[in-house]
């Protein structure tokens, strides 16, 4: 699958999304990484350019509360609520259940193992050919974890 | 029904559906039969060098000039896919800090791996597709790390090789036959020592050409400096069209590698190179009596 990593917001580091970045290059995925501190309508541009279908958003700053939601929106109202979004980082566990409301997919903490990732784009892959809900504008309930 | 998919993307791209084009872009990536699309006014710039001598960002810059000046400008960035995964680590947009903004720019990154013919063929299907929409700059870069790769750049109206103080890379760029093929020699981070003297062996090398008069540009990505006049060395330079028997080679070439990658039995003839119980000879013999045979 085509897959953008992204980094929303200020924070400035990108190890994780780079080793994520490997792990699903080595999966056969085509991965386009961002670069640091995109806005959110500069992610939803790029996804869509990049006719991704799957956004991961890596955000250690804190400011996932504020911003995926907006990448969330954009997404749906560009036209782009088929893609299917999960998110890393820093995001504690209280704020997992508004993620998921504006349907992100999976949220992977710190000391996942890759073959995770991995797994669930699979999974995702899966639902989407059979057409079952599974893109950030789609019917929520599904989720990896 | 390939065609007609195609021809409803482009007429939503072209009244101005940047969701359209976008997947406008793909349908041609994967198209069994690249469409035949054309456009009068298309303008492209085919941009190469060896890894690490700045193209992306240097693109960043000409971009970001170009739109400056009102102009729409679309970049499709190839890498090449991991013959290990057949997976892909597409990075070229980092680079393009500043470049990457706005509405005025589009920018695809492209494995080359993903296409069921090779990509070239379908390089040019999609610099008419963003033509006919509008983009009146089309840049297409691509790393040399390799004999097709130069050459996929050097299938444009024009070509810009890029190339660092650092390196002497150049030779790389020599030994693929690119350095006859570019129109414009850029050296790249002009900011650090030594990049005088890369442009000066490189102004040695084509001064060996009686009547080679093509200049060698100092130029600065980071610093931004010698970018206007880099654009205007761009600008002024014709449109090649002693290159049509290049773009056929190359066309064949690619068509040929991918008859060659598509074969049913390709997978077992390694296997047994591995194991040494075939030669190198042999294998071409039996794959191309099968391809015969099969058609």
């Amino acid at each position: 699958m085509r897959v953008v990593i992204a980094k929303p917001g200020l924070d400035g580091h990108d190890r994780g999304a780079k080793v994520i970045a490997r792990a699903l290059r080595d999966g056969g995925h085509d991965v386009i990484y961002t670069g640091l501190r995109k806005s959110p309508s500069d992610i939803v541009r790029i996804v869509n350019d990049e006719d991704a279908q799957v956004l991961g958003l890596s955000t250690l700053s804190g400011a996932h509360d504020s911003l995926i939601p907006k990448i969330c929106d954009g997404l749906r109202e560009g036209g782009l609520g088929d893609v299917i979004v999960f998110a890393g980082g820093i995001i504690p566990d209280r704020d997992l259940e508004l993620l998921y409301k504006c349907g992100v997919r999976a949220v992977f903490g710190p000391g996942t193992p890759t073959s995770d990732v991995l797994g669930f784009l699979d999974e995702a892959m899966e639902r989407k050919q059979n057409n079952v809900p599974i893109g950030v504008g789609e019917d929520l309930g599904w989720k990896w974890n | 029904m390939e065609l007609s998919k195609i021809d409803e993307l482009l007429d939503l791209a072209k009244s101005g559906d940047r969701r359209s084009l976008s997947r406008l872009i793909t349908e041609i990536e994967q198209s069994q039969d690249p469409p035949k699309l054309h456009s009068e006014s298309i303008w492209t710039l085919g941009v190469t060098g060896p890894p690490g001598s700045g193209k992306s960002t240097l693109i960043g810059k000409l971009v970001m000039h170009w739109s400056n000046l009102g102009e729409r400008v679309a970049v499709l960035a190839l890498d090449p896919s991991s013959p290990i995964s057949g997976g892909s680590f597409l990075a070229d947009r980092i680079r393009m800090e500043g470049g990457d903004i706005g509405e005025n720019v589009f920018v695809r990154s492209i494995a080359s791996g993903n296409s069921p013919g090779g990509i070239s063929p379908r390089i040019w299907p999609m610099c008419h597709a963003l033509s006919l929409c509008g983009w009146s700059r089309i840049v297409i870069e691509t790393v040399g790390t390799g004999q097709s790769e130069f050459r996929i750049a050097a299938l444009a109206d024009r070509l810009l090789l890029v190339d660092g103080p650092d390196r002497g890379d150049i030779i790389q760029a020599e030994k693929a036959g690119i350095l006859e093929l570019a129109d414009i020699i850029a050296v790249n981070k002009s900011d650090l020592p030594g990049s005088s003297l890369a442009a000066q062996s490189i102004r040695t090398s084509l001064d060996l050409t009686d009547g080679d008069t093509r200049e060698v540009l100092l130029v600065s990505a980071l610093e931004g400096s010698g970018i206007e006049k880099l654009a205007s060395a761009i600008d002024s330079c014709e449109p090649n069209s002693g290159r049509n028997e290049v773009i056929m080679r190359e066309m064949l070439i690619s068509e040929w590698d991918s008859i060659l990658l598509s074969h049913p039995e390709i997978d077992e003839v390694i296997r047994k190179l591995c194991d040494s119980s075939i030669t190198i000879g042999d294998a071409i013999n039996s794959l191309r009596k099968s391809s015969l045979k099969g058609g």
